[in-house]
C-alpha cells in the first residue's frame, strides 16, 4: 500500500473522492492531491518519456520545477502534473511515447542510437543528401518533441488581457515573499503577490506541519491586505517594474514601483551515471510526497546529501515506514565514485566504489541554489560565491529587491562543486534536453568552449526547466574541463518567458474595439449589409444590388451616412497660414462661405490624406478628412504646429460630428422640404459653405460633389443623427429618396474619376503622378511640407500616372491587377467597378507616364489572359460637371 | 497589436504625468529640416530618409493619446531611460516660424 494511515498533518481530505481518467483508466485521488501524488499512489512511476533518447522518467522534484511530469491535460499539453490539483474528470493522458508510456518504442534511441548521438548528431547526420530533408524532418519531429496539440484544436476560454498598478509586487509566496508582501502592507502600501504554485507556502510545503505555517503566513498576508494571485506566473521583469503575470486565461500586466523578487530557491541534482533513473529524486520531492500527500515513496531509500536537506528527507522517509538502506554524505570527505543501476528505466541498486546496496529510491540533494532567473533576465548580475558555492544575484536594476532564498540565503554553506563521478556515461546534466556531462565535455572538446556557445548547440538550459536544474550543474562541468573558474566561465543570458506559457497567452488580446456612427442602429434597421472601413463598421449597401442603388442617386435622391469623415476646426488668426504651410494649395486667401478642396503631402513627396476645407470666417476653418485619416491629420498638424508654433488651435470634432451627404437631381427639393434656409443655386453655389438649420438642426451645408450629382454634405451634432436622416428619408419619400452604401458610393465616385487615397494611391504617389498637378501653388514664397520632393518629382521627369480606363471587352480584372506592357509588368489597377449608369466596366489605373494619353491601350491579366484596356482621360460621368452645378 | 513586452517604459507627459508607452505615440528620434529655401536632392534625402539610430540619449517626438498634445523626450535608447520631457518652446526651434529650423518626425511611421 503506497498511501499510509493517516497522518497529524497531511494536506489530503480522505472523506473526498475525486475521479480521474488516466490513459483511458479512472485513478481516484483524495481532495487535496495533485494528479501527480494521486498516479505516485495508485502506483505509477514512469512519468513520461525523456525528449532525445525516451528514457523513462519519473517524479524529481515535485514542485514543479523539472519536467519529468510533464503530461497532456484536458487536451493541454506539457501541464506538470505534481502541481496540478486533481479536477473531477480530467482526462489526463502521457506524452512523448509510441505505444506506451511504460513501454516506449522509441526508447530504441537510448539503446542504440544513445552512445552515438552526442551533440549537434541530427545536424551532422541528416543534412545530406538535401533533398532527403524532407523526410528526415518529418521523421525526427515525430521522433522528437513534448506532447502533441490537437489539430482539431483544444477549445479554451478567451485570453484576457487586465492592466494593475501596485506600490509593491511580490514575486513568489513562500515564507520570505509572504512576510515582506505582509510588512509592506501593513506600512500602508499596495501589495500584490504572485505565486506560480496553485498555493503559497513555497518551502515549508515540504514540511511535515507546514502548510499550517503556511496557511498562517497566508491568514496575515491577507489581514494586511496583500492581494494575492495564485497560480500566477511572472513571465519577466522589465523596466520600470513593469511584470506581465500569466493567470491561467488572464494576462495580468502588473506594473509596480517597487518589486521584490522571492523566487526561493530549486535544489539542484547530484552528477552521477544513472542520476535520471525513475526512482532518483531531489529532497523536497520526497518530503512532499511524504508530509503532504501520506504517500509511502518506497520500501527502501538510499540519500546522497551535500547538505542538510537529505538528511531532512531521510528522517521524514524512516518516519514514513522506508528502510534507509544507505545515507552518504558528501560533506565528510572525498567523494566516492557512485552509480546508480536501474532495469528498464527504474533505480534498483546504488553503487558505491562498486559495493552495491539494493534500493527503489535515491535521494539526491547536490545543495540548493538561489532561483535567480528572474533577476538575471531583468540585468542583474549573477556572481559565484566560491566559499558556499552558490551563485548569487548582485547589481539589481532599480527598484529591484531581492529577499530569501532568491538573495541567497539558501542555509549552511555545502559542498562547492557537487559533481561527482562527471566521467560516466549517463551522468544527465540537462533532464529536459538529455545532455550528459559528456555530451557537455565532447562540445567543449569540439571548440564550443564558451557556455553561450555549448547553449546553442547542446540546448542545454534550453528546455522546459529553463535552467533551473541544469544551468549551475553545466558551468561546474564547463569550469572542470576547462580549468577555469565559475565566474570566468559566466552564465548565460536569462531570457524571458521565465517558465514555460501558452501561446495563447502570447497571441490573445483585448477585442479591438469597433466605431459605429450615430446611424448605426438607423442601418441596421434598414437591413444594412455592414463592412468593416478601418475601425469602422459603415454600410457596404442596403439591398443586393449595390449599381441599382447608384443609379437612384442619378435618377432621385441618395443618402450616404459619411460621419465617419475626420473633421477638425482650424482657428486662430494664424489659421489661414498654417493651412498655406500643410496644404500644396493655398488656403489663405479662400473666401468665408466657399470650400476648397486639398490634399496632404509628407516632406517625402507622398499623398497622406485628403478632404474638404471650409472657411468659416476670417480666423475659422473647417477640414475634413478621409475616414481613416481622422486621427493622423490631427496628429500631423499639431505636430507641424508644436514646431511652427504659430497661432493656431486645432480641436478634433471627428466623434462629436455627424454628416449626412444627401445627393441626386432632386436634392434640392429634399431639402427644401426640410430646410427654411436658401438652397437655390445661387443662395447655395457649388463649394459654398453655409450654416443652415435642417429639420431644426443647426447644421453645417458643404455644397461638393463627391458622388458627382447636386450634392450637400450636412454636418451637424452627432446626438441628432437619427432624427435628421429619419427626416430626410420621411420628406424625401415622395422623391423616391433611398439610403445608399459604400458600394454604391465607389462606383459613383470612379464615374467621375475620382481619387481614394490610399486606394488609388499608395506610398509612391506623388501629387503629378496621382493626376493632381493643378492643387500645387507653384509660387516661390510659399514653403509648404512636400513642396521639396514634389518639385523633385517633376524635375526628374514622370514615371507613372494614375489615368481612367474603360474595358471594351467588359471583362472585369481584379483590383491590383498587373498591367502588361510587351509582356512585362507595368503598372496595375487600382480600382474597377461595372457602371449601370454607363453601361461599362470602368477604373483607374497606375501605367507608365507614356500611356497617359485618351485612347492609349494597354493589357491587364484578366483570368490568366491579356485583355485590352483603354485610357479615358477625365471623368466618365458628367465630364463638364453641369450636374454638379445645376 | 500589443506585444508582451516589447515596450514597456513609462514615459512622463508633462500634462498627464507618467503614462504606459500605449497611451502614448512615439514619433522618432527629431531631424533637423533644411534650412535652404531649396534643398538639394542629396539634403533633401538626408532628411526625409537617414535617421541618427544613437546608441544613448536621443531627443524624440512623443504624442500624448491622453491629452492629445506632443512633447519632446530624451531617452535613453537601450536602457529605456527617459531623462526628460517637455513641451516644446521657441527654444526648440529657433526661427521656428519660419520653418527654417524645424525638427521633423519619422513621415513613415505617419502615413496610416
Ligand atoms: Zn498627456
Amino acid at each position: 500500500m503506497t498511501r499510509l494511515a493517516p497522518q497529524p498533518y497531511e494536506l489530503i481530505d480522505r472523506s473526498i473522492a475525486v475521479t480521474f481518467l488516466f490513459d483511458g483508466k479512472p485513478v481516484t485521488a483524495f481532495g487535496g492531491d495533485t494528479i501527480g501524488s494521486a498516479l505516485y499512489a495508485s502506483g505509477r512511476r514512469v512519468f513520461s518519456r525523456s525528449f532525445k533518447y525516451h528514457r523513462p522518467r519519473g517524479l524529481m522534484c515535485c514542485s514543479g520545477h523539472c519536467a519529468n511530469c510533464q503530461m497532456t491535460v484536458d487536451g493541454e499539453p506539457s501541464i506538470r502534473v505534481c502541481v496540478t490539483p486533481v479536477r473531477e474528470g480530467a482526462v489526463v493522458k502521457g506524452q512523448n511515447f509510441v505505444g506506451s508510456l511504460d513501454r516506449d518504442l522509441m526508447q530504441v534511441t537510448d539503446k542504440l542510437g544513445g552512445p552515438f548521438t552526442p551533440p549537434g548528431f541530427y545536424y551532422k547526420t541528416f543534412i545530406r543528401p538535401r533533398r532527403l530533408w524532407p523526410l528526415y524532418e518529418k521523421v525526427l519531429r515525430g521522433a522528437a518533441g513534448l506532447g502533441r496539440l490537437d489539430p482539431r484544436g483544444t477549445p479554451r476560454p478567451r485570453i484576457d488581457v487586465e492592466h494593475r498598478h501596485a506600490d509593491v509586487l511580490v514575486v513568489g509566496g513562500g515564507e520570505a515573499g509572504l512576510r515582506t508582501a505582509t510588512d509592506a502592507a501593513s506600512a500602508g502600501r499596495h501589495v500584490i503577490l504572485v505565486e506560480e504554485g496553485p498555493e503559497v507556502g513555497g518551502a515549508l510545503l515540504a514540511d511535515p506541519d507546514g502548510h499550517l505555517r503556511a496557511a498562517e503566513l497566508k491568514r496575515r498576508a491577507l489581514a494586511a491586505g496583500v492581494e494575492l494571485l495564485a497560480p500566477a506566473i511572472a513571465i519577466g521583469l522589465f523596466e520600470y517594474g513593469f511584470v506581465p503575470v500569466a493567470c491561467e486565461n488572464r494576462l495580468v500586466r502588473i506594473r509596480a514601483e517597487a518589486v521584490v523578487v522571492a523566487t526561493g530557491i530549486v535544489e539542484q541534482p547530484l552528477v552521477f551515471p544513472g542520476n535520471d533513473l525513475v526512482g532518483v529524486m531531489l529532497p523536497d520531492g520526497v518530503r512532499r510526497l511524504v508530509n503532504r500527500f501520506s504517500i509511502k515513496p518506497a520500501e527502501r531509500a538510499f540519500v546522497l546529501t551535500a547538505d542538510d536537506r537529505g538528511l531532512a528527507a531521510a528522517a521524514d522517509l524512516e518516519r514514513a515506514g522506508v528502510e534507509l538502506v544507505g545515507l552518504l554524505d558528501l560533506r565528510e570527505g572525498q567523494p566516492p565514485n557512485i552509480e546508480a543501476r536501474g532495469h528498464k528505466g527504474r533505480v534498483e541498486a546504488v553503487s558505491v566504489n562498486g559495493k552495491l546496496t539494493r534500493t527503489d529510491l535515491v535521494v539526491m540533494s547536490g545543495s540548493p541554489q538561489p532561483n535567480y532567473k528572474l533577476l538575471a533576465q531583468a540585468g542583474a548580475r549573477v556572481e559565484y560565491d566560491e566559499t558556499r558555492g552558490i551563485f548569487i544575484p548582485t547589481d539589481l536594476p532599480a527598484s529591484v529587491t531581492a529577499v530569501g532564498g532568491a538573495a541567497g540565503e539558501v542555509g549552511e554553506p555545502a559542498v562547492t562543486t557537487p559533481v561527482l563521478g562527471y566521467t560516466g556515461e549517463k551522468s544527465f546534466i540537462c533532464f529536459c534536453e538529455d545532455q550528459t556531462a559528456k555530451d557537455l565535455k565532447y562540445a567543449i572538446a569540439e571548440g564550443f568552449d564558451s557556455i553561450e556557445l555549448s547553449k546553442r548547440y547542446t540546448t542545454v538550459t534550453m528546455g522546459p526547466c529553463q535552467g533551473r536544474l541544469c544551468h549551475v550543474n553545466s558551468i561546474r562541468v564547463y569550469a572542470r574541463a576547462t580549468g577555469l573558474d565559475e565566474n570566468a566561465i559566466g552564465t548565460t543570458t536569462a531570457r524571458p518567458p521565465h517558465t514555460p506559457i501558452t501561446l495563447g497567452l502570447l497571441a490573445g488580446h483585448p477585442e479591438e474595439p469597433v466605431k459605429r456612427t450615430s446611424l448605426h442602429n438607423a442601418h441596421e434597421a434598414l437591413g444594412a449589409r455592414m463592412m468593416w472601413t478601418g475601425a469602422w463598421k459603415r454600410p457596404h449597401s442596403y439591398g443586393a444590388d449595390a449599381g441599382a442603388e447608384a443609379r437612384q442617386v442619378h435618377r432621385a435622391v441618395g443618402l450616404i451616412d459619411v460621419s465617419t469623415l475626420g473633421k477638425l476646426l482650424v482657428t486662430g488668426p494664424e489659421a489661414g497660414a498654417f493651412l498655406d504651410r500643410v496644404y500644396p494649395n493655398r488656403f489663405s486667401d479662400l473666401k468665408a462661405g466657399r470650400v476648397r478642396y486639398g490634399v496632404l503631402t509628407g516632406d517625402a513627396g507622398r499623398i497622406m490624406d485628403d478632404g474638404t476645407v471650409a472657411r468659416l470666417d476670417d480666423e475659422t476653418f473647417y477640414v475634413t478628412t478621409t475616414s481613416t485619416g481622422a486621427d493622423a491629420v490631427y496628429q500631423w498638424f499639431t505636430w507641424w504646429n508644436a514646431v511652427w508654433q504659430l497661432d493656431a488651435r486645432f480641436t478634433q470634432l471627428t466623434g462629436a460630428i455627424a454628416a449626412i451627404n444627401a445627393a441626386g437631381p432632386k436634392a434640392r427639393e429634399l431639402m427644401e422640404r426640410v430646410s427654411a434656409d436658401d438652397f437655390s443655386n445661387e443662395g447655395l453655389r457649388y463649394l459654398d459653405a453655409r450654416q443652415v438649420r435642417v429639420a431644426g438642426v443647426p447644421a453645417l451645408a458643404l455644397r461638393i460633389g463627391f458622388v458627382g450629382e447636386l450634392g450637400y454634405e450636412l454636418h451637424f451634432p452627432s446626438p441628432h443623427g437619427d432624427h435628421v436622416w429619419e427626416t430626410l428619408l420621411e420628406q424625401g419619400r415622395e422623391l423616391d429618396v433611398a439610403p445608399f452604401g459604400l458600394e454604391p458610393q465607389r462606383i459613383l465616385r470612379l464615374e467621375k474619376g475620382h481619387v481614394i487615397v490610399g486606394q488609388d494611391t499608395d506610398s509612391e504617389s506623388n501629387l503629378h503622378e496621382a493626376a493632381m498637378p493643378w492643387l500645387v501653388k507653384n509660387e516661390k514664397e510659399f514653403e509648404w511640407v512636400g513642396k521639396w520632393a514634389t518639385q523633385a518629382a517633376a524635375d526628374r521627369g514622370l514615371r507613372w500616372m494614375l489615368v481612367g480606363f474603360e474595358s471594351p471587352s467588359g471583362a472585369i480584372p481584379v483590383e491590383g491587377g498587373q498591367v502588361v506592357i510587351d509582356g512585362v509588368s507595368s503598372g496595375r489597377v487600382t480600382s474597377v467597378r461595372r457602371s449601370e449608369e454607363l453601361g461599362k466596366v470602368i477604373g483607374l489605373a497606375i501605367v507608365p507616364h507614356a500611356l497617359a494619353v485618351d485612347g492609349g491601350r494597354f493589357d491587364v491579366q484578366v483570368n490568366g489572359k491579356a485583355v485590352p484596356m483603354r485610357v479615358h482621360l477625365g471623368p466618365f460621368f458628367d465630364p463638364a460637371g453641369e450636374r454638379l452645378k445645376a | 497589436m500589443w506585444n508582451i513586452a516589447d515596450m514597456s517604459l513609462l514615459v512622463t507627459c508633462p500634462n498627464c504625468g507618467p503614462r504606459e508607452v500605449e497611451e502614448l505615440r512615439c514619433a522618432g528620434e527629431s531631424t533637423k529640416r533644411p534650412a535652404a529655401a531649396a534643398p538639394s536632392q542629396r539634403e533633401l534625402n538626408e532628411y526625409v530618409y537617414f535617421r541618427d539610430n544613437v546608441w544613448g540619449v536621443q531627443r524624440e517626438w512623443w504624442f500624448c493619446r491622453v491629452c492629445e498634445e506632443w512633447f519632446l523626450a530624451e531617452r535613453h535608447t537601450y536602457t529605456n531611460e527617459v531623462v526628460r520631457t517637455w513641451h516644446p518652446g521657441p527654444a526648440d526651434s529657433p526661427g521656428g516660424r519660419d520653418g527654417s529650423e524645424a525638427a521633423s518626425q519619422q513621415e513613415g511611421a505617419q502615413v496610416l
